[in-house]
């Protein structure tokens, strides 16, 4: 028996967590560094007034990695029969659309669009299944591959020509890396359904619907939530749940311990240093934080080869999500939406062109001056959220660039304003039942959270930034060139959401590459 | 349309003027007999002022100067100018001292040289680097997460090399002091004739020479100063071209990137870049220093037997081998290419550096080289032997005495 190997994840974040129980559950002694005072990351929830508590930053969608909540027996609680939430596409008019899993419905629906989105979602859903075998193992490389890499590329390509079929095959191939407004206009007339899937496609990235790629942001999100393991009501339960099982598995969590730097000797890692001074020794070292803070910040440039630190600082992961949060007095009134419609998940994006709009803002360093919102009020379904009688309002408001012309410090109440009048076009009460807000720009994010450009994804979910380019190459295969360091977190492929599966896969990775060094 | 004419300031360049002028243009244009103009690094360089053969002896025999001004040159400054350019190069210069000079190569991350140049130490902390190609956006690019300031200066310095076995008595001669004590790779500052001027003795002649860094306005008074020594009658001095520099570099064993070996910048198919190892150059490379860009890389391929490298070759004959292939025996296995050659006057024989395979991590023994050459209009083919050398093919005393010898 070799001796047990010791492991520090810088990052307590879910992604941290999920690889950090994989490796404990294999024997290995891990420890996770945390620099907040709780682990979850921006699944943990925030209490954002007193008596008020919101999720951090996610909001709704998908969930954890099906294969993932299997492996670490991830049990979440859930009170509700419904497994996803609808999501409500609102209407100032109260001609809103009802997006379910598979099936559209609202009163201004004609009945073409009705069968196209269904046929649309089967098809879109074939796509993201086809997928499967690329998301769930490290990205092959093109050059120098190994087994798993063969293995992985000739799954991928069987899963394309026979899961898919010839015909289906030639339109992913077509749609793949286009742009979701091209293809929403092919196939939907509604300018109100093409505005929230258009939505959908862009919250996150610094992106239009117009924009090259967003057809592929658009599967990356329908994977997410095909293959989501948990409830999503039961998301604000995550950090909770993953922070249990990774203490089952024997896992140690250090919270208020932020890194200062990467402990190198010769040009192995060898352990961390922390702001306090201390110093931990490790064997492995795993960063769950984006490329840019692990390798410019806490490793150095003056460590690495200098073309791989322009490439690392090249990465574009400047956000353009803001997150709000309200405390309410009450249920806003939404013309045309019942409580048990509140408690969906709402999106303000009335068309494409709204959607591009908001955009245009974000190009020239400004914010939207109509911003595409995602909203949920977490409250209805759970009262302890907030005092009786009163609610939390979970809002993400894009775009709000992290790198804002005038700068963020004197924006900060204009841009919360923009917000409140936009919703208090849908809830003309809105604005008078705010008790409390708080504003989470991409820069606070970024302070806060600890990642750098405050990026949802820890970096942009492009073509030219997915696979074996995520983070860069050179380091797409969670392994990094120090030995002994590793990536988990978001900005690995294959990218951001609650899906879990970076660390999953980064975990994968350490216990291949550990057997085959011993 | 009314078309407007505008006066171009003197220091605008004309965009109808596709090559720069050098500061000492004026004297060049006067001296050179045969307009032969080539460009180098965008300026109107000389290739030979009269005939090569002359320029070539200058050099050897006597003193030759060259407008050294289109190298690249970039100052390099700030509280982190050593570590930067630690980072930079493959050689430790930790322990190079002000007033010192040494030869460097610099590779990218896969450990293949960008281009060579030397690191001249100005002053504590402040550093020029000569570069054969552009190299701006490099040093740029590697600068990330150094406190450093790099500048551009090759339009700023104007430069002159003072080459020859006379060279030291030409400028001690001209009045130029204290040059006796003047070690290889030394820099000195110095007033000479009125203008201040850095002094160093380096060089790309193998041979004894000192290089003068000066003020382009001071340019044509440094030129005047040094032949007017030949006008008193002293010493002969010959202004020389990139081509009679061209055989005595290839008789120092000295190679040029993009000539003998595609820069890794501009190489575009695999394995057509070098490593530092695979130039003959391994001894420029410290893997014990701090880390370089490409040392992982550098480290790794050093356990791996070695496929190829460059290497000096005397060539049988007299027949020069231009563009020769070469063979692991008479008309056997295609194993190289000559990269450079010539055939050395001074030497009387044939050399050159080729790129050769190695086999099972060895240098072949016996290496072939076919020579197709033209006799009165006529092409013949011929074999010739070639032999490795690991010593440069001239190697004079002269070159590093110290005081120089007087003439």
């Amino acid at each position: 028996m070799t001796k047990v190997k010791k492991v520090l994840v810088i990052g307590g974040g879910h992604n941290g967590l999920i690889c950090a129980t994989y490796l404990a559950n294999v024997g290995f002694d891990v420890q996770v560094l945390e620099a907040r005072d709780k682990v979850g990351g921006g699944a943990a929830s925030r209490c954002f007034a007193e008596g008020y508590t919101s999720p951090s930053l996610s909001i709704a969608g998908y969930g954890i990695n099906k294969k993932i909540c299997k492996d670490l027996n991830l049990k979440f609680s859930s009170n509700t029969s419904q497994h996803r939430k609808d999501t409500i596409a609102l209407d100032s008019q109260g001609n809103h659309l009802t997006l379910s899993d598979g099936s559209v419905s609202g009163k201004s629906l004609s009945q073409s669009d009705i069968d196209a989105y269904r046929a649309f979602q089967l098809e879109f859903r074939s796509y993201a299944k086809a997928l499967q075998p690329l998301m769930m193992n490290k990205p092959p490389r093109l050059k120098d591959m190994d087994r798993q890499d063969k293995k992985t590329l000739a799954k991928l390509g069987w899963s394309l020509r026979f899961g898919l079929g010839t015909k289906s095959m030639r339109e992913f191939l077509r749609v793949g890396g286009i742009n979701i407004y091209d293809v929403l206009n092919e196939t939907f007339d509604s300018p109100l359904l093409k505005g929230a899937l258009s939505a959908d496609a862009v919250i996150g990235q610094h992106m239009g619907p117009r924009t090259p790629n967003t057809v592929l942001t658009y599967l990356h999100r329908l994977w997410g939530e095909v293959h989501s393991g948990n409830d999503d009501k039961a998301n604000d339960q995550i950090a909770h749940v993953l922070e249990r099982s990774s203490l089952d598995a024997g896992v140690r969590i250090l919270s208020d311990s932020k890194v200062k730097n990467i402990v190198l000797e010769e040009s192995r890692c060898t352990g961390v240093e922390l702001v306090s001074g201390e110093k931990i020794l490790a064997d492995i070292v795993i960063s769950n934080t984006d490329a840019k803070t692990t390798f410019l910040e806490l490793v150095g440039s003056r460590h690495l080869d200098a073309m791989f630190c322009h490439r690392v600082n090249s990465v574009r992961q400047r956000g353009s999500v803001a997150k709000l949060n309200f405390a309410l007095d009450g249920l806003p009134s939404i013309k045309g939406l019942s409580e048990e419609q509140l408690a969906q998940r709402l999106i303000i994006a009335s068309d494409m062109r709204y959607v591009e709009h908001a955009f245009n803002h974000a190009k020239y360093g400004e914010y939207s001056s109509h911003p595409v919102l995602e909203m949920s009020i977490p409250s209805i379904a759970d009262a302890s959220l907030a005092p009786d009688g009163k609610h939390v309002m979970s809002v993400s408001a894009t775009f709000a660039p992290h790198t804002l012309k005038q700068g963020w410090e004197a924006q900060r109440d204009a841009f919360t304003e923009v917000v409140v009048e936009t919703l208090g076009r849908y809830a003309e009460d809105f604005s008078s039942l705010v008790l409390h807000s708080e504003l989470l720009t991409p820069e606070d994010i970024e302070a806060q959270y600890n990642v750098s450009g405050g990026h949802w994804h820890h970096g942009e979910l492009s073509l030219d930034q997915s696979f074996m380019m995520r983070p860069v190459h050179g380091s797409a295969q969670y392994d990094t060139p120090i030995d002994g360091l590793y990536l988990c977190g978001a900005g690995t492929h294959p990218g951001g959401g609650l899906t879990g599966v970076p660390g999953h896969n980064a975990a994968q990775r350490i216990i291949d590459i550990s057997k085959s060094s011993n | 349309m009314k078309k407007e004419v505008t006066s171009l300031k003197s220091s605008q360049v004309d965009f109808r003027q596709v090559l720069r002028p050098s500061p000492f243009q004026e004297k060049i244009k006067e001296l050179g007999l045969v307009e032969d103009w080539m460009s180098w690094n965008g300026y109107k360089a000389a290739r030979s002022f009269d005939t090569l053969a002359a320029e070539y002896f200058a050099i050897r025999s006597t003193c030759s100067v060259m407008d050294l001004t289109p190298m690249e040159k970039y100052r390099i400054t700030g509280p982190d100018a050593k570590d930067f350019l630690n980072r930079l190069v493959t050689r430790d210069i930790e322990g190079l001292k002000p007033n010192r000079v040494t030869y460097v190569v610099w590779c990218n991350d896969e450990g293949k040289v960008l281009d060579d140049g030397t690191i001249f130490h100005l002053a504590e902390g402040d550093y020029r680097l000569c570069a054969q190609h552009h190299q701006l956006d490099w040093l740029l690019l590697s600068s990330f997460g150094f406190d450093v300031t790099i500048e551009e200066e090759t339009h700023e310095i104007a430069a002159l090399a003072i080459q020859g076995p006379t060279s030291y008595s030409v400028l001690t001669a001209a009045g130029l002091g204290d040059l006796e004590f003047l070690k290889p790779f030394d820099i000195g500052f110095r007033s000479f004739n009125g203008l201040e001027v850095m002094v160093s003795r380096t060089g790309f002649t193998g041979d004894l020479g000192y290089e003068m860094w000066v003020d382009p306005n001071d340019a044509l008074a440094l030129w005047d100063h040094i032949f007017s020594m030949k006008e008193q009658g002293l010493f002969d001095i010959r202004p020389i071209g990139l081509g009679a520099l061209d055989m005595v570099r290839v008789e120092a064993g000295f190679i040029m990137p993009g000539d003998d070996f595609n820069t890794a910048e501009t190489a575009v198919r695999a394995d057509r870049d070098r490593s530092p190892y695979e130039l003959g150059l391994g001894w420029l490379v410290n893997l014990e220093k701090t880390y370089f860009t490409g040392k992982r890389a550098l480290s790794s391929e050093i356990q791996r037997p070695a496929h190829r490298r460059l290497v000096r070759l005397s060539v049988e004959g007299n027949k020069p081998p231009t563009d020769a292939f070469l063979y692991d025996s008479m008309k056997g296995k295609r194993i190289g290419t000559i990269k450079s050659c010539v055939w050395s006057p001074i030497l009387k024989m044939n050399i050159a550096l080729a790129d050769v395979e190695f086999n099972k991590g060895k240098l072949p023994k016996n290496i072939w080289a076919e020579i197709y050459y033209q006799k009165e209009l006529e092409w013949r083919a011929t074999w010739a032997k070639c032999d490795v050398s690991e010593k440069a093919f001239w190697v004079h005393s002269r070159s590093s005495a110290t005081p120089p010898n007087n003439f």
